[in-house]
């Protein structure tokens, strides 16, 4: 029989395992992009595969993000009299949670169960091992390129989630009742630069998550498709949860005094 | 006498023991590759050819022994200093593992353009030369999900090849091949090693394939190394186990069988 303290001492174990790989990931990551040992083409194809592909679900998740938050508060701050405000809040919104926690979880769906199943097949299929006997660190080849993507498209995609959502508010606020001058100067009241830079840091952090988580599940995967299956599902459940309790964290760190 | 000896090992595994799951895959294992032979590796399903084989590559690291590449113990170096070692030591796997997002040109060029040259020129002049080495020019546009088995794992040894390397690591090379294709790879296993001057390590249970192409064979049984010698030496063994393989092989008879042949002659 198995004690309740035992199953916790192997939780907080594979934690602590977790953690540590994570660890190890990024810093030999960080290692090869400072000696310049990075892969140019693989990145770009990355980049693309990340950023550009997701274009269409941020634009979609975020603006509608955006329209139904609009549909909440309009109506409540017409009544209050504050309509004018509805345009900021939407806006304020957006930059500071909204835009970065939809671009990550997006991503997170879409990428992070992408690299994981990649790597993995390639880990189940010897492929790994192939680069390692080609004298090709796995992690110089697999992970930088999609840690480089990952870094530089979420803040891109957060730019995007950020304006479109502004838009999807402003497509349901404006015929509600609250003109369109209000609802743009709302916007100029209410936000200020650091809210969009800080929303923005809070995206290259979940872009880190969701590289380093993925590609940790990848290069871990044992056991044929089952394994692949298993790691890809994961990936993706320990990405979300992590974006959600980093962006708590972030907010606290971020926002917590304004 | 013993540093000449050295000298003309390629690969030398002393005393190697590795552990899975609480099981000891590979018990004291020692075996010496010489310059310019194809030794091969032969013996049952899960006796531990390909883990010997990993290790003697470097992907996987023993509890105890050494593994000898030239005159560099390699069992303690980490991957930073695996990797002179690497670029001498040409791997071709049981499935090829070629990297399916890459055409069979990259696919060869990938070692080539980031240890040799990065030279557009001088890549594809090694490629098109180790891909008419194999049989495969021709191909270079095409991804490995449209070749067949037998085709990967030529491109496989293409790849393995284009590095230049001094030793060529192979892993069970005809399993899972048509008799024509298998032999086909064995020819070209024998032509390779020899016009290039390389030394061969092969593991396979296809004894028709280890009996057509090696200098040396050794026998892997249970973890152990238990015969070791000339493909004559061999089928000359007087050891049960190592008989019983050879003949379920159909590479020896038993003299009950030997005799019946006799008598229907």
């Amino acid at each position: 029989m198995r004690y309740p303290w035992f199953h916790l001492a192997e939780q907080a174990t594979q934690v602590v395992l977790f953690v540590g790989d994570i660890g190890i990931l990024l810093a030999q990551a960080i290692g090869f992009v400072l000696r310049g040992r990075w892969e140019l083409r693989e990145t770009v194809t990355q980049m693309a595969i990340i950023g550009a592909q997701a274009v269409p679900m941020v634009v979609i998740t975020s603006g509608f993000t955006g329209a139904v938050l609009a549909l909440y508060s309009t109506k409540l701050m017409l009544e209050f009299g504050v309509g004018s405000l509805a345009g900021g809040a939407v806006a304020l919104a957006m930059a500071r949670e909204l835009g970065p926690v939809v671009t990550g979880v997006v991503v997170a769906a879409r990428s992070a169960s992408a690299i994981a199943a990649e790597i993995g097949s390639m880990k189940v299929t010897e492929q790994v091992d192939a680069l390692r006997a080609l004298a090709v660190p796995p992690v110089q080849y697999l992970v930088v390129p999609r840690l480089i993507a990952c870094l530089t498209m979420l803040p891109a995609l957060g730019v995007l989630a950020f304006v479109t959502g502004v838009f999807g508010g402003y497509a349901v606020a404006v015929p509600i009742g609250v003109s369109s001058t209000s609802y743009l100067m709302g916007i100029r009241d209410l936000v200020d630069t650091y809210d969009v830079f800080a929303g923005l840091l809070k995206t290259v952090v979940f872009g880190a998550i969701v590289a380093l988580v993925g590609c940790r599940a990848g290069l871990r995967t044992e056991g044929g498709a089952a394994g692949v299956g298993q790691a890809t599902t994961n990936s993706v459940v320990v990405t979300v949860l992590l974006i959600y309790v980093t962006n708590f964290v972030l907010a606290y760190l971020l926002f917590g005094g304004r | 006498m013993r540093e000449q000896s050295q000298a003309q090992s390629a690969v030398r595994v002393v005393d190697v023991w590795y552990e899975v799951d609480s099981r000891w895959v590979l018990q004291g294992v020692s075996l010496e590759v010489r310059t310019g032979e194809i030794f091969a590796i032969m013996g049952p399903s899960g006796c531990g050819k390909t883990t010997l084989l990993k290790l003697v590559g470097g992907l996987i690291k023993p509890q105890r022994g050494q593994i000898w590449i030239g005159d560099t113990e390699i069992s303690r170096l980490s991957e930073v200093g695996l990797t002179p070692i690497r670029k001498q030591v040409g791997l071709v796997f049981q499935y090829a593992a070629l990297f399916d997002s890459l055409t069979v040109y990259d696919n060869v060029a990938f070692g080539v353009r980031r240890h040799i040259t990065r030279r557009e020129k001088e890549v594809a002049e090694i490629v098109k030369q180790r891909l008419e080495m194999v049989g495969m020019a021709g191909t270079e546009q095409l991804y490995p999900a449209q070749l067949s088995g037998g085709m990967q794992k030529r491109v496989g040894l293409a790849r393995a090849l284009a590095m230049n390397p001094k030793i060529v690591l192979y892993d069970e090379p005809t399993a899972g091949l048509d008799p024509i294709m298998a032999e086909t790879i064995d020819n070209l296993i024998v032509d390779t090693t020899r016009r290039l001057s390389v030394t061969a390590l092969v593991v396979s249970h296809d004894l028709t394939s280890v009996f057509h192409i090696a200098d040396r064979v050794a026998m892997l049984h249970e973890g152990r190394i238990i015969a070791c010698g000339s493909p004559e030496e061999l089928r000359a063994n007087p050891n049960p186990v190592v008989h019983r393989f050879l003949r379920a092989g159909g590479i020896v008879q038993d003299e009950q069988t030997a005799t019946v042949q006799e008598r229907d002659r």
